[in-house]
């Protein structure tokens, strides 16, 4: 079995401050680390081929730095991976990023199952994964909590609905983009970093794509534009509840309960 | 010899603490008669939770002129009975002294009330860019407790312990006097280090009720590294070697699978790795990536060129907190993997906790009791657990008794200590006595009646 996982650079702290005046992170000094999210995805991906055999490959967009997270990927036990790197591509959204990765992936080779994260931790849209699957004409399924089977062509997945589970089964080739939390992901091997070759990460840009309208890609490409970036407004409003245990135990459910969170 | 608190007494405590903060029979949960691990339970006759240092005075004093115990109780998180009043009296809780009351960046030095919690102060000095070195497993302690014990935790390798972060202290003597100790200096030889002797008394010289604790600037890089080897023989072997080599990691500690499991187990929660048999966990920490880089990589070539199977990187938050979690809750876990477990929580020079993990291996064949430990590598403080299981009262009484002795006996044999950061408290007091001998338990005994000469501050403890 083949598998490709998407992958995405994104910064390494959770406080990163917005520029007030230009409204643009200000990624200066920040470092940088592989989307937390992803993790989930390339420990899916590296269960799967240990129980059904078969490779897994990582792919990502970004600038030539993005290098860095697909080695870790093959640290992680990828067999190398690609990075989309194009002065073109800058800029995009969620539709031009998925267009993007959707024309890298086809360049890259054919894969039965396609991975992602549930979202980013930067951008937070939680939709680049249906989008790449819509462009690559294969099915796709959101959610994913787990993977039970693979077998006959299929990939019998178990799904998250907002209020219960669904067990679908899918035909591959297919992209699944995996929930948080679903395993633990592996750590990066130091042995397998010491021995990285240049083979590991190679980089394709635009001129490599079959589409060669630059339209398609980066900010032309992109059908919505950021107007601003800002923090969200922080609460650290505390409510301390005291008095006796069972007080305490009522009012705590009632506030929980108010909030629907139970 | 003590007197019993009257009505009288409760009444006058009640005008000092005020309503809701004096609790006394039933009303008091029984919890308080305990700690986590020390295995011994006593009721206190009365509850008072303090707000200021006037109202610890106010309280000692009264206990002062009337002869009642006073024992000081924090989150209640000791692991040897230190906290447990075990003459009754006065249970003086701090927990409601929890206030950071000052940051000051220019002497770099935080003052606090002994009830903050150690995870509030971290993420206190954390949040302005500092760090406060000092990292035991448990996080919920108060920092009183932390002084009291003299904890030192996870980064004792390159940072030290409790002790090297007290500047001054502001304490409560038992008649009520409130002096401070030490200063907020660099340098100190203004005659002996009173405040020294506070740290570490474990609530039996004064009471504490205000540090002033010296923070470092936060290193901007911290990267851990967990090593697998293929036992525990050559994991706890790397360690010295490790230290050879002139790096000075933040952390070394070593667990074994067995602990990494029960943590599983205890937190729901996988660990990243759990095919080999043992694990040793760094921590290096500095101002570039570069610098932390060259310690990771000089010390993941070490470990790999001596048997180490691979060497995995935990370089982001979330790797950190699913390693360091786990390593977090590894006393709970073994706790909840048996039904009655005590501790032996000895250090050894650092080049011996090889020789001493051995020693605890054969122990545990030869009396047939599970002996499972982790702990500090990096500075010879280990945690070892002897584990009762399904031992019947009169074995198990017996066989705890012979593995105490027989480990106290290899520990000093080694060049050792009873207790690294626990604590003698009330449960180790008989291995002290027996390892000290006459001399300094008596020069102990002295101390304690000079600060407290009618001996109502936290009696039957340490050398009592």
């Amino acid at each position: 079995m083949k598998i490709l996982v998407c992958v995405k650079q994104v910064p390494g702290s959770n406080n990163v401050e917005v520029d007030p005046v230009t409204g643009v992170l200000k990624r200066n000094g920040i470092q940088s680390k592989i989307n937390p999210y992803d993790l989930y995805s390339i420990e899916t991906a590296l269960s799967l081929v240990e129980t059904y055999g078969g490779s897994v490959e990582s792919i990502t967009m970004g600038p030539s730095q993005a290098g860095a997270v697909i080695k870790e990927t093959v640290c992680m036990g990828a067999t190398h991976g690609t990075v989309l790197s194009d002065r073109k591509f800058a800029g995009a959204d969620v539709l031009a990023t998925a267009y993007t990765l959707s024309q890298g992936i086809q360049k890259c080779g054919t894969y039965d199952l396609i991975l992602c994260g549930k979202q980013t931790t930067d951008g937070d849209t939680a939709q680049v994964g249906a989008e790449v699957a819509e462009y690559l004409g294969i099915p796709n399924v959101s959610n994913v909590l787990s993977v039970d089977d693979v077998r006959d062509g299929r990939v019998f997945v178990t799904a998250g609905l907002d209020d219960k589970n669904v067990k679908l089964s899918v035909a591959m080739p297919c992209l699944l983009s995996v929930d948080s939390d679903i395993n633990t992901p592996r750590l990066p091997s130091y042995r397998i970093k010491k021995s990285l070759g240049e083979d590991a990460v190679r980089f394709l840009s635009f001129a490599d794509f079959d589409d060669q309208d630059a339209t398609h890609y980066g900010l032309t490409g992109s059908a919505t534009q950021v107007e601003r970036i800002f923090p969200p407004e922080k609460n650290d409003q505390k409510h301390t509840i005291s008095g006796d245990p069972a007080h305490q135990a009522e009012e705590l459910f009632g506030l929980l309960r108010g909030k629907k969170l139970i | 010899m003590y007197n019993k608190v009257t009505a009288e007494d409760r009444s006058a405590l009640q005008g000092i603490v005020g309503e809701g903060n004096l609790f006394w029979g039933d009303a008091i949960n029984p919890d308080y008669a305990h700690d986590e691990l020390g295995g011994i339970e006593h009721m206190p006759e009365v509850l008072v939770r303090v707000r200021t240092t006037e109202e610890v005075s106010k309280v000692m004093k009264l206990a002062y002129e009337r002869c009642i115990p006073v024992t000081v109780r924090g989150s209640g998180t000791g692991l040897v009975g230190a906290a447990v009043p075990v003459e009754g009296g006065i249970l003086l809780e701090t927990t409601k002294m929890n206030r950071i009351l000052s940051l000051d960046k220019e002497r770099l030095t935080v003052t606090v009330q002994p009830g903050v919690l150690l995870m509030e102060l971290a993420a206190f000095a954390e949040e302005n860019d500092f760090l406060y070195p000092p990292d035991p497993g448990e996080k919920s302690a108060t920092i009183g407790g932390n002084i009291s014990t003299n904890a030192g935790g996870m980064r004792a390798v390159k940072y030290g312990v409790t002790r090297d972060y007290v500047r001054s202290l502001t304490v409560v003597m038992p008649n009520g006097e409130i002096l401070t100790l030490g200063a907020t200096v660099a340098k100190n030889s203004s005659g002996y280090s009173l405040k020294d002797l506070v740290i570490g008394s474990e609530g039996t010289l004064c009471v504490i009720c205000e540090a002033v604790l010296k923070l470092v600037p936060l290193p901007k890089v911290s990267v851990s590294l967990l090593v697998p080897f293929p036992d525990m023989k050559s994991a706890i072997e790397s360690v010295p070697k490790i230290i050879c080599s002139k790096v000075i990691p933040t952390a070394i500690e070593y667990m074994s699978r067995d602990t990494i499991l029960f943590s599983e187990a205890y937190l729901g929660k996988k660990f990243p790795d759990t095919k080999n048999d043992a694990y040793i966990l760094l921590t290096f920490d500095g101002n570039s990536d570069a610098q932390v880089e060259q310690d990771m990589n000089t010390v993941a070539d070490l470990c790999l060129s001596i048997g180490a199977l691979d060497a995995y990187i935990v370089d982001t938050e979330e790797r950190k907190k699913a390693v360091w979690s786990a390593r977090g809750a590894f006393l709970e876990a073994i706790k909840s993997s048996t039904t009655e477990m005590d501790e032996c929580d000895v250090v050894v020079p650092v080049n011996k906790v090889d020789e001493f993990i051995k020693f605890t291996h054969t122990l545990a064949e030869e009396l047939q009791v599970r002996i499972p430990s982790f702990g500090h590598a990096g500075d010879g403080n280990l945690h070892v657990y002897i584990c009762r299981d399904e031992l019947d009262d009169a074995s198990w009484k017996s066989i705890l008794e012979t593995s105490f002795d027989r480990m106290y006996q290899k520990a000093e044999e080694l060049g050792g200590l009873v207790s690294g950061e626990h604590g003698i408290g009330y449960a180790k007091k008989e291995y002290l006595k027996k390892q000290y001998g006459q001399t300094p338990i008596a020069l102990m005994q002295g101390i304690k009646s000079v600060f407290d000469p009618k001996n109502i501050l936290n009696p039957g403890k340490i050398c009592y």
